[in-house]
């Protein structure tokens, strides 16, 4: 019933949204609907919590110890971004950036984009969790090219084509991962069911499977952002609305790892070899040291955080391909507080750049002169994500590089490489854009930051202490995905 | 082998030959026209298989082909080169000799691949599971070489048509509400494909793709 509501809210809204979206209380309405629906995801939640894992709907959704963590944290940073789209929105449509039809199309779409992420989160259906994704770029592609730039354009027509091409790869993935389970569960609506193809997954035919696996890593990588399939994420993330950006980059990119994680469970389970593992490492890999390298080279300030999110990306399919109870913590936990830092980071992102008028970081100085929350904000959010304890990305990193270091002692030096360019490129950009001179006046509306320092508070708690049930959850996930 | 065996793969022999055509096709209102061909021979070999094995559902999956991509796919598309008066379009292709070659490569690929999945294939289609695979792949092929926007998208569809044929070749196609989302998701995606062809050329005043290539790293 709370699933029901859960993803009722977000599609009801959509709709609504689509016939008010350009009112004056229309970006109210907007938070009013995610609020709803993350006060569902508490109730879902809530009832984990005390009846454990819950199946609905004959079995087509169902919501385990590993996707009711993503779920609350979808749900909660869809929430705090639509608190900050207010502001921020009304700044674009001042400044005349946005016309009042792209405002409608901006809101409704958000509701549809929250809708689709829950879907493929909470189904139980592989083909379901397929037609979701490629669902979640239906409802962002005409987000990103909302400014009608030319650049604009051009990053949307990437996102759309290469997540298109990527997404069909992972749809040729789902038909032959259907033929092997067919096999065993016979045809039907059962034998794509993740929790059936679970029991059943040691009896899968492993040439299959492996191949499956192979399409469904690139298909759905494309939208993790690994390199080499990353080439549509700085694009989309540097040209869109900045709330778009913090959506794409702390939920979207999860929600994609997630559908990884599911396949690679299945196909450990058939082949009874480290393949999918492997893979998943050396993707991961390649993405940490060359977004560490490429990230040292931006010169616009969404990209060079987008370039972040795909080292992020990296050591999170990194950790998850290293399998083992240890480093699938280490994983989950770095989701969690990875999402929330780079959201926060975004939003701060985005009133910078709008008071600066430009996303040009040699042109952006001196935000803590004239709006010291924008300053701070940056500062402590770069600080985090770049890994200094006691913030909750330090505590994730080393669990992972410890037990790197322990399993795959190789992998270290290569890991260590990508987070300390990393370190040094973002930091000594951040820095004179903290601080420094600026002629440049306060903004107009009040900046929307109470979003930016909850989330930087969670993040700090999560690195210093984790609340009892959210670690058991990530040890049940941690057990029942990385076998 | 049976009639109706036989009839699948000289349907499936024309799925390759019509992807072959599009690769090859300069004029963008023939290639939705050779589009619009290549939805009808796949639901046809789709009843056909629905027929000779008793797959109730195939006839439902195989209607939705109909209405999809014999009918409102390339309607949709006549419409948007009507409205962006582009229906006589030519686009100049460098070098078909050579991408037909890469072509055919492809299909040797595509072949070999699909030997050891259809060998474990018991449906009466496994033979034309290679067949499948290659049209995706030149459907692929027909997406990088374009320099233009509709046909690119047209490759797209292409695309999902010879995805569509590999999950009847394999597996008599995918469950009912699975195939439904996919169809939703085709339409919405062609959708708003129109609409960008229009943000595209109100912007750039052309569609040609290599507007489109500008974002790179410094």
């Amino acid at each position: 019933m709370e699933i029901l509501l859960m993803l009722g809210v977000p599609l009801a809204g959509g709709a609504l949204l689509a016939i008010f979206g350009n009112r004056q209380w229309a970006p109210e309405l907007g938070a009013t609907a995610s609020l709803v629906t993350f006060l569902a995801a508490v109730a879902v939640t809530t009832r984990v919590i005390s009846d454990g894992p819950i199946m609905a709907f004959s079995g087509q959704f169902f919501i385990d110890p590993f996707n009711v963590v993503l779920v609350t944290l979808t749900t909660f940073v869809a929430f705090t971004t639509s608190l900050f789209s207010r502001p921020y929105m009304r700044i674009e449509a001042d400044r005349g950036k946005v016309t009042a039809g792209a405002l409608r199309l901006y809101y409704a779409m958000f509701q549809v984009f929250t809708f689709t992420m829950l879907l493929a989160l909470t189904t139980n259906n592989m083909g379901i969790l397929w037609v979701a994704m490629e669902a979640a770029t239906l409802s962002t592609v005409l987000l990103v090219s909302l400014y009608r730039t030319p650049a604009a354009i051009e990053a949307a027509w990437k996102y759309f084509i290469l997540c298109s091409v990527g997404i069909a790869q992972a749809l040729f993935g789902t038909i032959l991962l259907y033929f092997a389970a067919e096999k065993v569960l016979g045809s039907g609506g059962t034998a794509l069911l993740w929790t059936d193809l679970n029991h059943v997954k040691a009896q899968l035919e492993p040439t299959v499977m492996s191949l499956a696996f192979v399409f469904l890593l690139v298909g759905y990588g494309t939208k993790v952002g690994l390199v080499p399939v990353h080439n549509w994420l700085p694009d989309a993330h540097a040209e869109g609305p900045t709330p778009i950006s913090a959506v794409l980059s702390g939920l979207l990119l999860n929600v994609a790892l997630y559908a990884v994680v599911r396949c690679k469970v299945l196909t450990d389970g058939a082949l009874q070899s480290p393949f999918a593992g492997n893979l998943m490492m050396g993707f991961g890999l390649l993405s940490v040291v060359v977004a560490a390298f490429l990230l040292s080279r931006q010169r616009d300030i969404k990209r060079m955080f987008a370039y972040s999110s795909i080292e992020h990306m990296g050591i999170m399919t990194f950790a998850f391909g290293m399998g083992g109870a240890v480093a699938t913590f280490g994983g989950l936990l770095h989701m969690t507080v990875h999402s929330l830092t780079k959201s926060a980071i975004f939003f701060t992102v985005g009133h910078a750049a709008q008071k600066s008028g430009t996303q040009v970081m040699d042109d952006i100085r001196g935000l803590i002169k004239t709006n010291p929350t924008i300053g701070w904000g940056l500062m402590l959010g770069a600080i985090a994500i770049l890994g200094v304890p006691p913030f909750g990305v330090f505590a994730s990193e080393f669990i992972i590089l410890t037990t790197a270091m322990r399993e795959h002692s190789w992998a270290t030096p290569f890991l260590l490489v990508g987070l300390g360019v990393a370190f040094a490129a973002i930091f000594g950009k951040v820095q004179p854009m903290v601080f420094g001179e600026t002629p440049l006046p306060r903004l107009l509306h009040p900046p929307a930051l109470i979003p930016v320092f909850v989330h930087l508070a969670l993040v700090f708690m999560l690195g210093i202490f984790i609340p009892p049930y959210l670690a058991a959850w990530y040890r049940q996930a941690a057990a029942l995905i990385g076998t | 082998m049976s009639l109706g065996t036989q009839l699948i793969n000289v349907l499936a022999a024309i799925m390759l030959l019509i992807a072959f055509a599009m690769l090859s096709q300069r004029r963008i209102l023939s290639l939705i026209e050779l589009f619009a061909w290549q939805g009808l021979v796949l639901s046809l070999s789709t009843f056909i298989v629905a027929y000779t094995t008793g797959q109730t559902h195939l006839y439902f999956s195989g209607i939705l082909t109909v209405a999809l991509k014999v009918i409102a796919l390339p309607w949709i598309l006549y419409r948007l080169l009507n409205r962006l008066n582009i229906r006589w379009d030519v686009e100049t292709l460098l070098n078909i000799p050579t991408t037909m070659l890469i072509g055919i490569a492809l299909v040797i690929f595509a072949f070999n691949l699909a030997q050891p999945i259809s060998q474990l294939a018991n449906t009466v289609t496994r033979a034309t599971l290679g067949i499948a695979m290659a049209c995706v792949l030149l459907s692929f092929l027909m997406m990088i070489t374009r320099r233009k926007a509709v046909p690119v998208v047209i490759g797209f569809l292409a695309m999902e048509n010879g995805l569509f044929f590999a999950a009847t070749s394999a597996t008599y196609g995918m469950p009912m509400v699975v195939e439904l989302g996919i169809a939703l998701d085709v339409l919405v995606g062609a959708f708003i494909f129109g609409i960008f062809f229009f943000h595209i050329r109100e912007t750039f005043d052309s569609l040609e793709v290599r507007h489109m290539e500008k974002l790179k790293e410094d």
